[in-house]
C-alpha cells in the first residue's frame, strides 16, 4: 500500500491552497494541501465514499470519476488540477431516487457481485456513450473496459449491462449532473 | 508525496520563468506518469508547474504539409481528431493504444516524449516520422531529442510547445502490449516514403525493447528498402544482449517480438496499399 500523503508527520505539509470546483452540481470550496489527490478530496474531505481506491496505481479503475464530462482516474489527478472543473461521482449519477439508465442496466443484468468496481464501471460506461454514442457492440465495450478491473467474476454481465444501459441512455432524456 | 509548491501559469513565458526560478521545479502535463512517481516518492520536485492553463498548446493543425500537434494535446484528442485520422492515421491509431481510455483523457503527447520512457509509444512515432520537436526556444529533430532512458535533449527549464510531423508516405505501428501495464513490450513504427513520388526511404523505429530506449533499426530499414515485404525481415535478428530483459520477458524474447511487430507493420502497410 502506498503511503498516504498525510500519514507521516516528518514530511512538512505543502502550502495549503483554497480550491473551488463543482461536485455533482454543487459548488464546493475547500482548503487542501496541494498534494491531495482528487480521490482523497472526494472521499476524505467531501465524504463521497462511492469513489473507491482499489490499486492506487491507476490500473484498476475503481476510482474513475468524470472531470468536465470525461472519465479520469481520480487516484492519478491532483485535486488542484480539478480547480474550476465540474466533477461527477457515482453519488451524482442518479436523479433523486431514480437510478440513471446505466445504473438500472447494471441492476437489471446483474452486472456486479461485490460492487466494489461498479462505480468506476458505470462512470467509464457513461464515457463510452459520450465518445461512441448509445449503440455499442460487445467488442467495443470489452476493449473500452481495459482500464476497469473486476475481481469477482467474468465481465460477461458487465458487458451486457453496458450495451443495454447505453441504448437506454440513447432513448432517455439526460440524467444526472455532468 | 514530498512537499511541493503548485503553480498554474497562463503563458509559456511564465511557465519557463517558473522553471528557471526554481531549480528543482518540474513541469506537470497530464500527470499520468508524474503523479504516480510522486506518490511513490521517486521524485521530489520543489515546485510543480502545471501546463494545463495553456490551452493554445492543445491545438491540432495542418500547415505547410505538416501535422502540428500541441504539447498538451491528450492521447484521446489525437486518437479522435479528424485532422490526425485523415492526415496521419497511424498516429491516431497509436494514440488509441496508450494506457486505457481514462488515462488517454489525461496523458499528453508532450508529457510522453519529455519523459521518454523506454516503453512509451510516441517516441517511436517521432523517430520513424522524422518529427521536429518545437520547444519554447528552439526546434529539435527527433533523432537528436531522445538521448537515452528517460533522457532527452531538453534543458531543465525548457518545455515542449508542439510536435511537427512531416506528411507524405505511409506509416503503421504495431505493439505487443504488456497486458497489465499496457506499455509496449515491443512496439515498432514503420514509415515508407511515397513510391509514386520516387521516395524509396523506409524508417523503422523500435520502442519497449532496447536497453537504451527508442532506436532506429537500420538493418531492417536497409532490408525493407531493397524488398518491402515481411519476408525481408525473416533472417534479421537484433542482439538479445542489447534488449531489455525483465520479469516480463528476456532479451531473446524481446528481439523476437520486435521482428514480429515489424513484420506485422510491414504487412499492414502492404495491405493498405493493395
Amino acid at each position: 500500500m502506498q503511503p498516504n500523503a498525510f500519514d507521516d508527520a516528518s514530511f512538512p505539509y505543502s502550502p495549503a491552497r483554497a480550491l473551488s470546483l463543482t461536485v455533482n452540481g454543487s459548488a464546493v470550496s475547500v482548503t487542501a494541501d496541494v498534494r491531495t489527490l482528487l480521490v482523497q478530496l472526494l472521499r476524505d474531505d467531501l465524504r463521497l465514499t462511492g469513489t473507491h481506491v482499489g490499486c492506487d496505481t491507476s490500473q484498476c479503475g475503481a476510482c474513475t470519476v468524470h472531470v468536465d464530462g470525461e472519465a479520469v482516474k481520480a487516484c492519478a489527478v491532483l485535486a488542484v488540477q480539478a480547480e474550476g472543473c465540474a466533477v461527477l461521482t457515482i453519488e451524482g449519477v442518479a436523479t433523486g431516487e431514480k437510478l440513471h439508465p446505466m445504473q438500472e442496466a447494471f441492476r437489471e443484468h446483474h452486472g456486479l457481485q461485490c460492487g466494489f468496481c461498479t462505480p468506476g464501471m458505470i462512470l467509464s460506461a457513461m464515457d463510452m456513450v459520450r465518445r461512441h454514442g448509445p449503440v455499442l457492440d460487445e467488442t467495443t465495450v470489452r476493449a473500452e473496459l481495459e482500464g476497469n478491473i473486476c475481481r469477482c467474476t467474468g465481465y460477461h454481465n458487465i458487458v451486457t449491462a453496458i450495451v443495454a444501459g447505453a441504448r437506454a441512455m440513447g432513448a432517455a432524456p439526460a440524467h444526472g449532473v455532468d | 508525496m514530498f512537499a511541493f509548491t503548485y503553480h498554474r501559469p497562463d503563458t509559456v513565458t511564465a511557465a519557463v520563468d517558473l522553471l528557471r526560478a526554481h531549480e528543482e521545479a518540474k513541469p506537470l502535463a497530464g500527470g499520468q506518469t508524474l503523479i504516480a512517481t510522486l506518490k511513490q516518492r521517486l521524485a521530489a520536485p520543489s515546485d510543480l508547474v502545471d501546463l494545463s492553463g495553456l490551452p493554445a498548446l492543445r491545438a491540432i493543425t495542418l500547415a505547410d504539409g505538416r501535422l502540428i500537434i500541441g504539447a498538451i494535446a491528450r492521447h484521446a484528442d489525437v486518437e479522435a481528431s479528424p485532422t490526425v485520422r485523415e492526415s496521419l492515421p497511424a498516429l491516431a491509431a497509436l494514440a488509441g493504444l496508450i494506457g486505457d481510455p481514462a488515462v488517454r483523457n489525461r496523458g499528453t503527447l508532450g508529457g510522453s516524449i519529455a519523459n521518454n520512457d523506454p516503453s512509451a509509444d510516441y517516441p517511436a512515432a517521432c523517430l520513424a516520422l522524422a518529427a521536429t520537436i518545437v520547444t519554447d526556444r528552439r526546434e529539435i529533430a527527433a533523432a537528436d531529442f531522445f538521448t537515452g532512458l528517460f533522457e532527452t535533449a531538453l534543458e531543465p527549464d525548457e518545455i515542449v510547445v508542439q510536435v511537427s510531423f512531416p506528411l507524405g508516405g505511409e506509416g503503421a505501428y504495431e505493439k505487443f502490449r504488456n497486458p497489465a501495464s499496457r506499455y509496449a513490450m515491443a512496439g515498432v513504427f514503420v514509415w515508407r516514403g511515397d513510391a509514386s513520388l520516387g521516395e524509396t526511404g523506409v524508417r523503422v523505429a523500435v520502442t519497449g525493447a532496447g536497453q537504451g530506449g527508442v532506436f532506429r533499426w537500420s538493418e531492417a530499414e536497409a532490408a525493407l528498402a531493397g524488398a518491402f515485404n515481411p519476408a525481408a525481415l525473416e533472417s534479421l535478428g537484433l542482439p538479445a544482449d542489447e534488449m531489455i530483459a525483465d520479469i516480463h520477458g528476456g532479451g531473446a524474447y524481446r528481439a523476437h517480438l520486435v521482428r514480429e511487430m515489424a513484420r506485422r507493420a510491414v504487412a499492414r502497410l502492404m495491405a493498405a496499399a493493395a
